[in-house]
């Protein structure tokens, strides 16, 4: 018994909080990465059953060539322009069915935002960063438009009610207030991107 | 016994072990969340482009990873300098890119594997040739939907 009071224990007790100080350091700091990036939907390999007939003038080309010059709608671009230009199109309007847009209602470019498709085309030595950058810059084109229209039905940017409806942590009565907005505005603009084979030379 | 006592009473006593217990269970969480972000190591080299208009890739058991680009400096005199496959921890030729989206596709829960999503990793220096030959692999196993991961930037920062 004389050893006991010889030398007291060193207290041990806030060891477990030092423990769970550092435990909670870290579970802070180490940021599990969330990958972001452009979604895309590849078109289906079955061609589809009846051959639809769309106009030329429904139609926006866009070719990137090996250089990364563009060539839009048999005009050399600079990529700069690329996005008001999709924009011009896209809400053009020339049958003066769609009561939100603003476009010029240019007879030869597309008749309705529902119609409007944008075919990109790149060769193959195009280089991969030029590509994302055009299709950064085409999805930009349909998200200014969605925005807009978001704001003004619901005061909200398109692309921030969308990240908080996929957002998994969104309370699912919320989730269900969105979907409906996401989705009509998703139809006044629908992405009409068409990703059409690369050509060879 | 007075060589014992004399000892006792002059050297301090045996650290307390009662905190091995939360030691040890720190550093278990610690693994734990250290070993769940990491995927594959890389072989190729990776420098994603940049981009404004992202979606973030929420859920990650609904991915599938196909990493491209130059092989690294170590496997540069094995397989080149032009950009390769890498998928899981090895390099791979474009026709495998099918069997490993169906093999990958074949591991994931029943429910999960119609809401796969195809993460493309492609290093910004890369060829659209080899993506658009991925892209046509992908569609021929009806993986449609992709997604090419970028870092959050100013698009054009790419073309420099």
């Amino acid at each position: 018994m004389p050893r006991r009071k010889g030398a007291p224990e060193v207290n041990a007790g806030s060891m477990a909080d030092i423990a769970f100080l550092l435990l909670i350091f870290f579970l802070v700091t180490t940021t599990i990465e969330t990958d972001a990036g452009l979604d895309r939907m590849l078109p289906p390999i079955e061609p589809p059953e009846e051959d639809v007939i769309i106009k030329q003038k429904n139609i926006f080309t866009v070719n990137i060539n090996k250089n990364g010059q563009l060539l839009v709608e048999d005009e050399l671009m600079n990529l700069k322009n690329l996005r008001n230009a999709a924009t011009a199109f896209l809400e053009n309007n020339a049958d003066g069915s769609c009561n939100y847009c603003k476009g010029r209602k240019d007879a030869a470019s597309s008749d309705n935002p529902t119609k409007a498709i944008i075919s990109l085309k790149n060769d193959r030595e195009t280089k991969y960063s030029t590509y994302i950058t055009v299709q950064n810059e085409l999805v930009g084109a349909y998200n200014d438009l969605r925005n807009r229209e978001a704001q003004r039905l619901y005061n909200q940017d398109f692309t921030k009610m969308e990240a908080e409806y996929l957002n998994p942590e969104t309370p699912s009565a919320v989730r269900d207030d969105l979907k409906d907005k996401v989705k009509r505005i998703q139809d006044m603009f629908p992405q009409k991107l068409s990703e059409a084979e690369t050509s060879t030379n | 016994m007075a060589k014992f006592t004399k000892k006792k009473d002059g050297d301090l006593p045996a650290v307390s072990t009662a905190s091995l217990p939360d030691i040890v269970f720190m550093l278990l969480f610690f693994f734990m969340t250290v070993t769940t972000m990491k995927d594959s190591s890389l072989l190729v080299e990776n420098t994603l482009p940049n981009a404004t208009e992202i979606k973030k890739l929420e859920k990650k058991d609904r991915v599938i990873y196909i990493y491209v680009g130059k092989p690294t400096q170590e496997y540069q005199s094995v397989f080149g300098t032009e950009p390769r496959i890498q998928l899981n921890d090895k390099f791979a030729n474009v026709d495998e890119v099918g069997s490993y989206i169906l093999a990958e596709r074949a591991n994931k829960p029943q429910e999960l594997q119609n809401v796969l999503t195809t993460a493309l990793k492609v290093d910004k220096n890369a060829n659209m040739g080899l993506i658009t030959d991925i892209k046509q692999q992908l569609r021929e196993v009806n993986a449609l939907k992709v997604n090419y991961t970028t870092y959050e930037g100013d698009a054009f920062n790419n073309l420099q």
